[in-house]
């Protein structure tokens, strides 16, 4: 039992299988995790960076792009501005971990434990990545899309699939379900409703309400416009979706294009959704397996020490004066709440208990933390779980930055009692998706006009749209859409601030 | 739970190639123009190194909906001393930052490391060498090897096992080869055969299948057949390059600077488009001389300029040893564009009779002192006469030069693209 894994920095082929094996013990037994098979595999910088240029993706459609994305990341490591992550994971069935083969045998122990077993699990369970992605299909599908985009190019040209493609990843971000859609009634199901609704209304029949008066009817024209807006499915906030389905000049081809592009995109959301609670989870799970292969005496303390030495490195947080400061290092803001909820489960204070009844001296802390790994994502993980004792520690503040206020940023609120909730809740907002991405939506098209296309962007706090970029996406919206587009941002009082209205370009021969 | 342990070290690497072949080309005349740049700087010795550039990221930028201003929250780790409604005055970065809406773009450039054959390839791509028609025209010096069927003998190294199997196959078939299922059928029917006069019936047809078998080989002397490669020789377009300079007393360092600069280009250029490219080094005073490079460029010479000695020798070379049907020739001359009154004449003559007609492209280079503008260079005796025979029809190309920076422009400007700047504008 005590045998030792490896025993200095070199690793081969059986070390790592026994190192997973060992991780896989811990995983499974001890922290009763739940994973999709495993698949390892050991790639070199250059493949890595190969697979950074492909959004960590085995394979992908050809686009310039991703040359570019490429070239950039080759030009900085080269100068060795960049380093290499250590490991890439894909979010698929199996679960597939890319390992540099440069890490010594304590890092692919660290990162097999961190990718293959903390990362899959999450992937496995996270409700969002349940909803949204399916990862025993991703792969194939990526196969059918570099297939397809490839035949597009050769059926169509080059250019014509690459202007659709730019277009369609200028609005990548605004092509994504947000909430998962309502399921059509298949025709018997809706008889069946239909019906019910009539006995309903039988049984429920009182002549008296004929007699209360109503307020004025719609009408006619506002009730068309309903019904247009209806048959449209709009408003949409889903711009590829509404393109795909509506625009009216696209090729099927430049449809499926688009489609290709919207499912990629949905495919990543929750990743975006998640990434503190993901790396949290992943860097608690390294944590716990490390320790405990270390307590089993199965790697030295001169390994463990080097593996503290890494884990230091990852959940580093700098303060907001130092330099280094980027924002809050979501694995250790991950890593630090599930520690603590830990604490919280086996160890709690009388603070504790009042803010975390349902948890507080649970004492199944996987228990608890594999339910939290499955039912939250960040906003919601952070709204829920981050304690007092954690904000005082980190010594949060919250600052209100208003331009026009003369005399300066404010401090909202402090890691003090007055303060906590408050605290919380904007870091909360400041990781939920809603909050980060501009809400823009389609809300109508002059059907029996000039055919413009009308967006709305709803501006929060003031916040609006960059000019240039805007006007390059709306661009690219109107060659799509092949008619006028206009943006109106409007702020929550419905009041205009700003509007953009965009023509599309003359194009030879889309049609 | 199975778990796989894959080595994807060995798989073949580059797969982002493709998509960085696509950035370049779709940022080729950013790219283009960086490289030029880039190059102006550089030694004439470097220039074909590759190396980094920088682009203007705006040309190559991916657009998205991004928000900015407005009022602003944040949470941050870290505080020391700030209690709830304090107040923190503003950075002036941080105000100048919210001040320029559009401006904060983020990076504005983009940098990036080039191979040497991807630049090489991008500095010359707008080029070409004009009047190419002789290009059909070669030497037969190198020999390709191709297919060329197949034949009974040769190396062992080259035999086809497929066509030898397939021979093999089609004798045993009509020589009636038994199979080895067939004997073992016998075999069996034998072993099970209980009628002792059948059983030794069958006996003997084995024994004369088995017989027959040995007698017909499996594969036989006759079935082997070897690839057979023909030598074909392959027509290789050459061409030669004249370099031709003014080495009198007039030209300075800096004028032989610049028209070194310009043979090295043209050198490079050639060398891309011709798989055999030769130089000729010709040097003048009032005479002139066929030297080796070294002496070209820094040999000490002085005397007299007389251009026509060095447009005779030039004819003189062709006529020996470059036939014009098989030669591709260049010439480019650099001179500061002194000459002797009266040579005039005979050089004119030489230049319209007999070295125009057999020269691919000849290039005039006039070289001047550094700080001098082109406007500065009132125009000499050579280039008045030059030009005076361009005017009259002679396919001559000019240019001055004072600064090493205009080189490449000037180079560019010689050879650029002129027929298919239409093309060029369509894809």
């Amino acid at each position: 039992m005590t045998e030792r894994l490896f025993e200095g920095a070199d690793w081969d082929f059986h070390t790592l299988q026994r190192i997973t094996d060992a991780c896989e013990e811990v995983a499974l037994k001890d922290l009763g995790l739940d994973v999709y098979p495993n698949q390892i595999e050991v790639i070199t910088a250059e493949q890595m960076l190969d697979a950074y240029s492909s959004v960590g993706m085995p394979l992908f459609y050809k686009h310039w792009s991703f040359g570019k994305q490429f070239a950039y990341h080759e030009a900085s490591y080269r100068k060795g501005l960049m380093g290499l992550a250590y490991e890439i994971v894909i979010n698929s069935s199996p679960c597939i971990s890319y390992l540099m083969e440069e890490n010594t045998a304590t890092m692919q122990t660290l990162v097999i434990a961190h990718a293959a077993f903390g990362h899959n699990h999450f992937f496995k369970n996270n409700y969002l990545f349940r909803q949204w992605t399916d990862a025993d299909g991703i792969l194939d599908y990526l196969d059918f899309a570099k297939t397809y985009v490839m035949q597009c190019e050769e059926r169509y040209g080059r250019t014509e699939v690459e202007r659709t493609l730019d277009a369609a990843h200028a609005l990548m971000s605004h092509g994504i379900d947000r909430y998962p859609g309502k399921k059509k009634l298949d025709l018997r199901a809706e008889e069946k409703r239909a019906g019910r609704r009539r006995q309903h209304e039988e049984e429920v029949f009182n002549d008296l309400w004929r007699t209360v008066p109503k307020g004025a009817s719609k009408t006619k024209s506002a009730l068309s416009i309903e019904r247009r807006r209806k048959l449209l499915g709009l408003p949409q906030e889903n711009l590829l979706y509404f393109l795909e389905k509506s625009a009216p000049r696209l090729a099927p081809w430049q449809r499926e294009l688009l489609r290709i592009v919207r499912h990629i995109a949905q495919y990543f959301y929750p990743q975006s959704q998640t990434k503190v609670m993901n790396e949290g989870t992943a860097t608690y799970v390294h944590y716990r397996i490390m320790t405990k292969l270390h307590e089993q005496g199965r790697i030295t303390d001169g390994n463990f020490l080097e593996f503290l030495g890494s884990h230091t490195n990852v959940v580093f947080q700098p303060e907001f004066d130092d330099p280094r400061f980027s924002g809050f290092n979501p694995y250790a803001l991950g890593f630090a709440v599930m520690q603590d909820i830990e604490r919280i489960v086996t160890r709690p204070e009388d603070e504790d208990r009042e803010w975390f009844p349902d948890i507080a001296g649970k004492n199944d802390v996987m228990g608890v933390l594999r339910d939290v790994w499955a039912n939250y994502r960040d906003e919601s993980f952070i709204a829920q779980f981050l304690s007092p004792k954690l904000m005082r520690q980190f010594r949060m503040f919250h600052l209100h930055d208003d331009p026009e206020e003369r005399a300066g940023i404010r401090v909202d609120a402090i890691h003090d009692d007055r303060g906590f909730r408050r605290v919380r809740r904007e870091l909360a907002r400041q990781h939920d998706v809603g909050y980060i991405d501009a809400n823009i939506e389609v809300v109508d098209v002059d059907l029996s006009g000039d055919r413009r296309l009308i967006l709305h962007h709803h501006v929060i706090k003031g916040s609006q749209l960059n000019e240039t970029d805007t006007k390059r996406v709306l661009q690219h919206l109107a060659d799509l859409w092949t008619y006028d587009v206009s943006l109106i941002e409007v702020d929550a009082n419905d009041k205009v601030l700003r509007e953009y209205v965009v023509s599309p370009r003359p194009i030879t021969a889309a049609a | 739970m199975p778990i796989h342990i894959i080595d994807r070290r060995l798989n073949p690497g580059g797969k982002s190639l493709e998509n960085r072949q696509r950035f370049l080309r779709r940022a080729k005349s950013l790219v283009q123009g960086a490289v030029k740049k880039t190059s102006q700087e550089r030694d004439i010795k470097d220039v074909l190194e590759g190396g980094e550039v920088t682009i203007p990221l705006d040309g190559m930028h991916e657009p998205r909906f991004r928000r900015e201003g407005g009022t602003r929250d944040m949470v941050l780790p870290g505080n020391k001393k700030f209690v709830e409604g304090d107040y923190l005055q503003r950075s002036g970065q941080g105000s100048a930052k919210d001040s320029g809406p559009g401006e904060g773009d983020g990076e504005d450039a983009f940098r990036f490391v080039l191979s040497r054959d991807e630049f090489v390839d991008l500095f010359l791509d707008d080029l070409e060498l004009p009047d190419l028609a002789k290009r059909k025209v070669a030497q037969t010096e190198s020999e390709g090897i191709q297919r060329a069927g197949y034949t009974t003998s040769g190396s062992p190294s080259n035999i086809s096992v497929s066509r030898t199997v397939r021979l093999a196959l089609a004798r045993r078939i009509a020589l009636k080869r038994p199979r080895k299922d067939e004997l073992e059928e016998l075999e069996a029917a034998i072993a099970a055969c209980t009628d002792e006069d059948e059983r030794v019936e069958l006996v003997a047809q084995l024994e004369k299948l088995k017989a027959r078998s040995k007698r017909i080989p499996f594969i036989d002397p006759l079935d082997i057949r070897y690839r057979r490669f023909e030598t074909v020789p392959k027509p290789v377009a050459q061409a030669v390059m004249f370099c031709l300079m003014d080495v009198s007393g007039s030209m300075s360092e800096h004028m032989k600077d610049l028209a070194k600069r310009f043979y090295m280009l043209l050198y490079v250029f050639l060398k891309r488009r011709y798989k055999h490219v030769e130089i000729v080094f010709i040097r003048h005073t009032d005479r002139a001389e066929e030297v080796d490079e070294q002496t070209f460029f820094y040999g000490p010479a002085s005397g007299g300029t007389l251009v026509s000695s060095a447009l005779q020798a030039m004819h003189e070379i062709v006529r020996e040893r470059f036939n014009p049907s098989d030669w591709n020739i260049y010439a480019a001359q650099a001179s500061d564009g002194d000459n002797s009154y009266s040579d005039g004449e005979l050089t004119g003559l030489l230049l319209t009779d007999k070295i125009l007609p057999v020269c691919q492209f000849f290039a005039y280079l006039e070289v001047g002192e550094s700080g001098g503008s082109a406007f500065d260079l009132s125009d000499s005796s050579l280039w008045t006469l030059y030009d005076r025979l361009r005017n009259s029809g002679a396919p001559l190309s000019m240019r001055k030069v004072s600064e090493r920076s205009e080189i490449f422009p000037v180079f560019h400007d010689l050879f650029q693209r002129r027929e298919t700047a239409k093309e060029k504008a369509a894809p």
